[in-house]
C-alpha cells in the first residue's frame, strides 16, 4: 500500500516553490564571484525538486480512487467570507497535475547547457512555474484559482522576455494583449459569480444553477480569457510569436502546459457551470474549432520556419480539443481529456526536436537544413517518431485524441466531423514536408556536419517521451481509467440540463 | 487445442515486430549479417506457423477464433481490443502476407547486399509485414484502421528509403497524403458505422446489419441509405490503399522504393488490403446496393485504365505497378458484382505471380547494373536464362493462359476467368456489363503490355550493348560528380553505384535472389489449380464459412458456374492470344513501329504516356489551391487582418507612444502584474465589501 502523506497535494503544488526559495537563499547567502557553482547548484536543486515533485505526483496518482467523480486528496482551510482555501483533485485534474510533473525535470535537462546567462534566475521562474501551474489544476476555489492562473503567466512572461529571442518584447506584449483582455472578462464574471451564489467554492458552484438569462454572460466572459490560452482562432496570432521567440524548455511548457489552461477551464467552468449557454454557444465554438483545423493547417504549410510550424499546428490540435469538448458527449470530452495529455507530450517533445537543432545551428529556418538523417540517425528516428505522433498516426497518442474527439463531433454534427476529418490530410501535408526538408535529400550545407548526433543527455531527455507516446497510444486505458468517472459525470450533468 | 492455436497465431503475428524491434533498435552494433538473420529468421517461423494456421483451418477442422491480446480504446460502448481474429480470410492473408514477405525478405539479403543501411531496411520490411498482420486479423475498426495507416508508415518509409533521392521523398509523402485522402473517408466511415450501430466490433456489428436495410441517415444536411452511405465512405479508404481510379496517382511514383519493396508492398500485400476490406464487409455491402455498384464501377474502369497507361510505359518497374493498379480494378469488380470469392482468390493468385515479376524486374534491374528502361535492355534471355524462365511463367500467369473447361492453366487463368465471368453473370445489370466489357478489354491490353515487357527486355537487340560505352561514361560522371561533392560515397543512396570495376555484362543474380523468384514461381503455376476448389469451386462453401457473407439474393458465384455461353468461356482466351501476338508483331517483328508511332507524337499516346494527365491535373488544382490557400490566410487573414484590427492596431501604437513607461526591457511584465495585483485587489475589496 502507498503510505498516505498529509497534504499531499499542497505538498505537490509547492514543493517547486520550496526548491525555489532554496536556490534564492543559496544565492543570497554565496560569494558574488561565486557564479558557476550557484548556477551549477541552482540547475541540480532544480532538477532534483522537480524529480521529486514527479515522484509527489506519480504517488498521488496511484493512490488515486479511479471509481469515484468527486474531487480527493481535498484540503480545506477557511478563509474569510466565500472565500477559502480549497484544494482538490478529481480525475480531470490529476492527470493535468502529472503532465506538468512529468515535462518540468524534461524543461530543466533542456536548459542544461543551452541558458548561459541568469541561470539561477532562470530555474527559479521555472520552479515558480510549475507551482502556480499545478496550483491552477488543483485549486477548488475562484479566487485561489484566478491567483494561480493569472501569476502563472508572469514567471512565462520573464522566461520569453529575458531568455527569449530577437523580438521577445513583441512577442510577449502581444500575448499580454490577448491574455489581459480575456483576464478582466473572467474576474467582472468571477465577481459576480460570488455575489450571486456567495460562494467562491468551485465544486459547489458546479452545481449552482445559475439563472437562464445571465450564463451567456457568464459563459463568454470565460471563454474570452480561456479562448486566449487554448488559443482558438482568431485570437491565436500571440502564439507564433511567443513559440519563436521562447526559449526552447519555454516553449515545451507553454504547448504543453499552459495551453491546456483553455481547456482545463471550459470542462471545469463552462461547461457545468453555464450549461445552457454552452449549448447556445456550441455552433460557434464548432465553427472556430474547425476553421482552426483546417486554416492553421494550410498555414504552417506554408511557414519557413520550423518553430512557427509547429506553434501553428498546435492551433490545430487544440482545435481537436474545443471541438470535443462542446460536443458534449463522453467520445467527445473524453477525447479532448486525452487530447491535451498527448498534445502536451508531442509538442513538447517536437519543441524539443527543434531545440536540439537550434542549440547546434542556432537557426529555425527550414531551408538551412536537409539532409540530416545521414548525419544523425538517432535524431532522424526521434524526430520521425513525433512527426508521426503529430499526423496522428495509429498506435501513438496523437491517434486516440483525434479520432475520439471526431467521433464525438460526428454525433453533434456530421459537417463539424467532416471538415475537421480533413484535418487527418492536412497535417499529414505539413509535417511530412517539414521532416523531408529537413531530414532528407543531400546534405547541401557543410554547416550541418560540425555537430554530432544525439548527445547522452538529449537520448534521456526523448526516452520518457518516446515511451509515453507509445503507451498512449497502444493502451490509452492509462488516461482513459483515470478519466472516466469524472468526465463522465459532467457529461452526464450537462446532458441532463441540457435535455431537460 | 484452442489456447495452443492462440499462442501459435500470436507468435506468428508479433514475431516480425520483434525482429524489427531489436534491428532497428541494435542492427547497427549487431551489423548487417545478423541484422538480416534475424529478420528474416523470424519471418521465416512466422510464415510456418501461418501455413500451419491455414492447414489446420482448412483440413484440420479448426473452428474461426479471436484471441483478445489488451484492451485498446473503452469509452462507453465505443469498445476495442487489440486482438487476432482467425476465419477463413484473415488464415489466407497470413499465408499470403508471411509467405510473400519471407521470400522477399531472402531476396533482400541478395539485391540489397551493397547497400550501407541494410538493418534500416530490413526493420521496416519487417515493420511492414507485423502491421499487415495487424490489419488483417483485426476484430475491430480501430485495429484496422491501425495495420491500415501502419502499413502506410512502412510504405512511406521504404519508398523513401534511399532518402538522399529527391524523387523518392516526395514519391513517399505523395504516398502518405493520398492514402491519407483515403483514410478521410475511411475515418468518417468507421464514425458513420459507430453512430448507426453502436459498435465498431465485426462480431457484433455483421449480425445486426440485415434489420438497418432501407434505413436512411442524415450526414451533411442530405439523407441517403444509411448502410450505402457506411459502405461507401469505407470504400475511399480502400481506394486510397488500392490505388482505385482517382488515387492511384501514389502507385507509380512508389516505385522509386528498392525493388523487394514494390514486390512486397505495392504488389503483393499492401495495396490488395482494400480489396480485403470489401470482403471482410461484405455482410455490409451486400446490403448496400448502391455502394457495390460503385465499387464495381471503380474496379472496372481502374483495370481498363490503368491497363491503357501501362502498354506506353518504358520504366520496367512502372509498366508493373501500372499492371498492379490494372489487377486490383479486377478484384474491386469481382467484389462490386457479389463475387467476393473470386475476388479473394485473384488477391491469393496475383500475390505469387505479381511478386515473382516483380523480383524478376528486380532481377533484371540487378543484372543491368540498376537500368530500369527497358528501351535500354533487349536480348538478355542469354544472360539472364534464369530470371527470363520465370519471368515467362510469370507472364503466363497473369495473362491467364490456359485451356477453358479443363484443369490447364496457370495461376491467374483460374483466378481472372472466375472474375470475368461472374462479371457475366450480373450482366443484367449495368454495371456487371461494363464490369465485363472491362475486363475483356483489360485482358486485351495486359497480354499486350505483359508481352511488351518480355520482347522489350529478353528479346531483339542487345541495346545495352550498342549504348554500352556512351550509358558507361555517363555513369561514371554522375558517381563521379557526387564522390566531389561527397566524400562518403559509399553511403550515397540509389543504388547505382553497383557493380563498378567488375563485368559491365548483363549477368544472372544469385541465388539467394533466384530461389525466392523460383518458389514463387512455383506458386504462380499451381496456386490456381491447387486452390480453385476451395475458393470459389465445390469446397468453398465449407472452405469460406462465415467469413464471407452473400445476401440471399446474390447467387454470382453459381451462375458464374453455370454460364452457357461458349463465346464468354473462350472471349478471355482470345483476347490473350490476340495480344500477346500483337506484342509479337510490335516488339519482335518490327521492333521500329512502335518508335515510329511514339516519334509521331500523336494526342492518343500523348494522353496516354503521360497517365491521362492526372498528376499535371492535381497539381494544377490540389497542390496550387493548398499553396495560395495557405498563403492567403497566413498572410492576409492573420497578419494584414487579424493582426492589424488586434495587437498591432490601437493599442500597439499607444504603447510604442508611451513608450517611456517601458525603461526595462521587462517593462510589460510589470504592466501585467500590476494589471493582476489591481484584479486581485478589486476582487479582496469587493468580497470585503460583501462579508460586512
Amino acid at each position: 500500500m502507498i503510505p498516505a502523506i498529509p497534504n499531499l497535494l499542497s505538498l505537490t503544488t509547492f514543493f517547486p516553490l520550496f526548491g525555489a526559495v532554496v536556490i534564492m537563499i543559496l544565492r543570497a547567502m554565496a560569494r558574488k564571484d561565486d557564479e558557476a557553482v550557484i548556477a551549477k547548484n541552482a540547475k541540480w536543486i532544480s532538477l532534483w525538486t522537480t524529480l521529486i515533485t514527479l515522484v509527489l505526483s506519480v504517488v498521488m496518482v496511484a493512490g488515486f480512487n479511479r471509481a469515484t467523480p468527486g474531487y480527493q486528496f481535498e484540503e480545506h482551510y477557511q478563509w474569510f467570507g466565500p472565500i477559502s482555501y480549497h484544494m482538490g483533485v478529481d480525475g480531470i485534474s490529476i492527470l493535468f497535475v502529472l503532465l506538468t510533473a512529468f515535462l518540468m525535470p524534461l524543461c530543466i535537462l533542456a536548459s542544461w547547457d543551452s541558458i548561459k546567462e541568469r541561470i539561477t534566475e532562470y530555474m527559479i521562474a521555472f520552479l515558480l512555474l510549475e507551482t502556480l501551474v499545478i496550483g491552477v489544476f488543483t485549486s477548488l476555489d475562484l479566487f485561489l484559482f484566478y491567483i494561480f492562473f493569472e501569476g502563472g503567466l508572469v514567471p512565462m512572461f520573464l522566461i520569453i522576455g529575458i531568455w527569449g529571442g530577437k523580438d521577445r518584447i513583441y512577442a510577449s506584449y502581444k500575448f499580454f494583449l490577448y491574455t489581459l483582455l480575456g483576464s478582466v472578462l473572467m474576474l467582472a464574471a468571477m465577481l459576480y459569480m460570488v455575489s450571486t451564489a456567495g460562494t467562491a467554492d468551485i465544486p459547489t458552484l458546479s452545481h449552482f444553477a445559475f439563472a437562464r438569462e445571465v450564463q451567456p454572460f457568464l459563459w463568454f466572459a470565460f471563454f474570452a480569457s480561456f479562448a486566449v490560452k487554448m488559443p482558438m482562432w482568431p485570437v491565436h496570432t500571440w502564439l507564433p510569436d511567443a513559440h519563436v521567440q521562447a526559449p526552447t524548455a519555454g516553449s515545451v511548457m507553454l504547448a504543453g502546459i499552459l495551453l491546456k489552461l483553455g481547456g482545463y477551464g471550459f470542462i471545469r467552468f463552462n461547461l457545468p457551470m453555464f450549461p445552457y449557454a454552452s449549448e447556445m454557444f456550441a455552433p460557434l465554438v464548432m465553427v472556430l474549432s474547425v476553421i482552426a483545423i483546417v486554416v492553421t493547417s494550410l498555414i504552417a504549410f506554408r511557414q519557413t520556419d520550423i518553430k512557427k510550424l509547429i506553434a501553428y499546428s498546435s492551433v490545430a490540435h487544440m482545435g481537436f480539443v474545443t471541438m470535443g469538448i462542446f460536443a458534449g458527449n463522453a467520445l467527445g470530452v473524453q477525447g479532448a481529456v486525452y487530447q491535451m495529455i498527448s498534445h502536451g507530450v508531442i509538442s513538447g517533445a517536437l519543441f524539443l526536436c527543434v531545440g536540439v537543432v537550434y542549440d547546434r545551428w542556432h537557426t529555425r529556418e527550414i531551408a538551412f537544413y536537409g539532409g540530416l538523417t545521414k548525419l544523425m540517425p538517432h535524431y532522424a528516428f526521434v524526430f520521425l517518431l513525433f512527426t508521426m505522433a503529430n499526423v496522428g498516426l495509429p498506435g501513438t497518442s496523437g491517434f486516440i485524441g483525434e479520432i475520439t474527439t471526431m467521433t464525438g463531433a460526428y454525433k453533434w454534427g456530421t459537417w463539424v466531423a467532416f471538415v475537421a476529418t480533413t484535418g487527418v490530410i492536412f497535417s499529414a501535408v505539413y509535417a511530412l514536408t517539414l521532416y523531408k526538408r529537413v531530414m532528407f535529400g543531400e546534405v547541401h550545407n557543410a554547416e550541418l556536419k560540425k555537430y554530432p548526433d544525439l548527445s547522452v543527455r538529449e537520448i534521456i531527455i526523448f526516452t520518457p517521451l518516446i515511451l509515453g507516446t507509445i503507451a498512449l497510444g497502444v493502451y490509452p486505458a492509462f488516461v482513459f481509467d483515470i478519466t472516466t468517472a469524472s468526465v463522465d459525470a459532467v457529461v452526464a450533468t450537462y446532458q441532463t440540463v441540457i435535455g431537460g | 487445442m484452442l489456447s495452443d492455436m492462440s499462442t501459435v497465431v500470436t507468435l506468428a503475428v508479433f514475431a516480425p515486430i520483434v525482429g524489427a524491434a531489436i534491428v532497428g533498435g541494435f542492427g547497427r552494433w549487431l551489423g548487417n549479417i545478423p541484422s538480416q538473420a534475424i529478420t528474416t529468421g523470424l519471418l521465416f517461423v512466422a510464415c510456418a506457423l501461418s501455413w500451419f494456421t491455414f492447414i489446420q483451418h482448412t483440413w484440420g477442422g479448426m473452428e474461426d477464433f479471436t484471441v483478445t491480446v489488451l484492451p485498446f480504446i473503452n469509452i462507453g460502448t465505443f469498445h476495442s481490443a487489440w486482438s487476432i481474429r482467425i476465419d477463413a480470410l484473415s488464415s489466407t492473408m497470413l499465408i499470403v502476407v508471411t509467405s510473400v514477405s519471407s521470400l522477399v525478405h531472402l531476396y533482400s539479403w541478395g539485391y540489397m547486399s551493397e547497400d550501407p543501411s541494410r538493418p534500416r531496411f530490413f526493420a521496416y520490411l519487417s515493420l511492414f509485414t507485423f502491421a499487415m498482420l495487424m490489419l488483417v486479423t483485426a476484430a475491430d475498426f480501430m485495429q484496422l484502421f491501425f495495420g491500415w495507416e501502419g502499413v502506410g508508415l512502412a510504405s512511406y518509409l521504404l519508398i523513401g528509403f534511399w532518402f538522399q533521392k529527391e524523387s523518392a521523398s516526395s514519391a513517399a509523402i505523395k504516398a502518405f497524403v493520398v492514402n491519407r485522402v483515403g483514410d478521410f473517408g475511411f475515418a468518417l466511415g468507421i464514425m458513420t458505422v459507430y453512430w448507426q450501430f453502436g459498435t465498431i466490433n465485426f462480431h457484433e456489428l455483421f449480425p445486426m446489419i440485415a434489420a438497418h436495410q432501407g434505413q436512411t441517415w442524415e450526414f451533411l444536411g442530405q439523407s441517403f441509405s444509411a448502410l450505402d452511405l457506411a459502405a461507401f465512405l469505407l470504400f475511399i479508404g480502400a481506394m486510397g490503399k488500392s490505388a482505385q481510379f482517382f488515387l492511384h496517382t501514389w502507385l507509380p511514383d512508389a516505385m522509386e522504393g528498392p525493388t523487394p519493396v514494390s514486390a512486397l508492398i505495392h504488389a503483393a500485400t499492401m495495396v490488395t488490403a482494400g480489396v480485403y476490406m470489401v470482403c471482410l464487409l461484405s455482410p455490409l455491402f451486400e446490403y448496400a446496393p448502391v455502394a457495390k455498384m460503385i465499387v464495381a464501377y471503380i474496379g472496372a474502369i481502374t483495370a481498363i485504365f490503368a491497363a491503357s497507361i501501362g502498354f506506353t510505359q518504358n520504366d520496367i518497374k512502372r509498366v508493373i505497378a501500372y499492371s498492379t493498379c490494372s489487377q486490383l480494378g479486377y478484384m474491386f469488380f469481382a467484389a462490386g458484382v457479389g463475387a467476393y470469392q473470386a475476388a479473394m482468390f485473384h488477391l491469393f493468385t496475383h500475390a505469387f505471380f505479381k511478386a515473382l515479376l516483380f523480383l524478376g524486374a528486380g532481377s533484371v534491374i540487378h543484372g543491368m547494373h540498376h537500368e530500369q528502361d527497358m528501351r535500354k535492355m533487349g536480348g538478355l534471355w542469354k544472360y539472364l536464362p534464369i530470371t527470363y524462365g520465370v519471368m515467362t511463367i510469370g507472364t503466363i500467369a497473369i495473362t491467364g493462359l490456359g485451356i477453358p473447361e479443363t484443369q490447364f492453366g496457370f495461376a491467374g487463368f483460374f483466378s481472372k476467368d472466375a472474375i470475368i465471368e461472374s462479371a457475366w453473370a450480373a450482366h443484367n445489370t449495368p454495371q456487371g456489363m461494363f464490369a465485363f466489357c472491362m475486363g475483356i478489354a483489360a485482358a486485351l491490353l495486359t497480354s499486350f503490355y505483359s508481352w511488351r515487357l518480355i520482347a522489350m527486355t529478353f528479346h531483339g537487340k542487345k541495346h545495352w550493348e550498342h549504348n554500352e560505352a556512351h550509358g558507361h561514361d555517363h555513369h561514371h560522371e554522375v558517381i563521379d560528380g557526387h564522390d566531389a561533392s561527397e566524400p562518403a560515397h559509399d553511403d550515397h543512396g540509389h543504388d547505382d553505384h553497383h557493380g563498378h570495376g567488375h563485368d559491365h555484362k548483363p549477368h544472372e543474380s544469385p541465388w539467394v535472389m533466384l530461389v525466392p523468384i523460383c518458389l514463387l514461381a512455383v506458386g504462380a503455376v499451381f496456386a490456381g489449380v491447387g486452390f480453385a476448389p476451395y475458393f470459389i469451386g465445390e469446397h468453398a462453401q465449407e472452405f469460406w464459412g462465415h467469413a464471407i457473407f452473400t445476401g440471399p439474393t446474390n447467387h454470382i458465384m453459381h451462375e458464374a458456374h453455370e454460364i452457357e455461353e461458349m463465346w464468354v468461356k473462350l472471349a478471355p482466351l482470345a483476347v490473350t492470344l490476340l495480344g500477346m501476338l500483337l506484342a509479337w508483331y510490335y516488339y519482335i517483328a518490327r521492333p521500329n513501329l512502335p518508335k515510329q508511332m511514339a516519334a509521331k507524337d500523336g494526342p492518343v499516346y500523348n494522353f496516354l504516356y503521360h497517365k491521362w494527365y492526372f498528376d499535371e491535373v492535381y497539381q494544377a488544382t490540389f497542390v496550387k489551391l493548398t499553396k495560395i490557400l495557405g498563403d492567403f490566410f497566413w498572410k492576409v487573414l492573420d497578419i494584414k487582418i487579424i493582426d492589424n484590427l488586434g495587437p498591432n492596431g490601437a493599442a500597439w501604437t499607444a504603447l510604442k507612444s508611451a513608450k517611456n513607461l517601458v525603461k526595462t526591457q521587462t517593462g510589460y511584465v510589470y504592466h501585467y502584474a500590476f494589471a493582476m495585483f489591481l484584479g486581485v485587489v478589486g476582487l479582496l475589496t469587493y468580497v470585503f465589501w460583501l462579508v460586512h
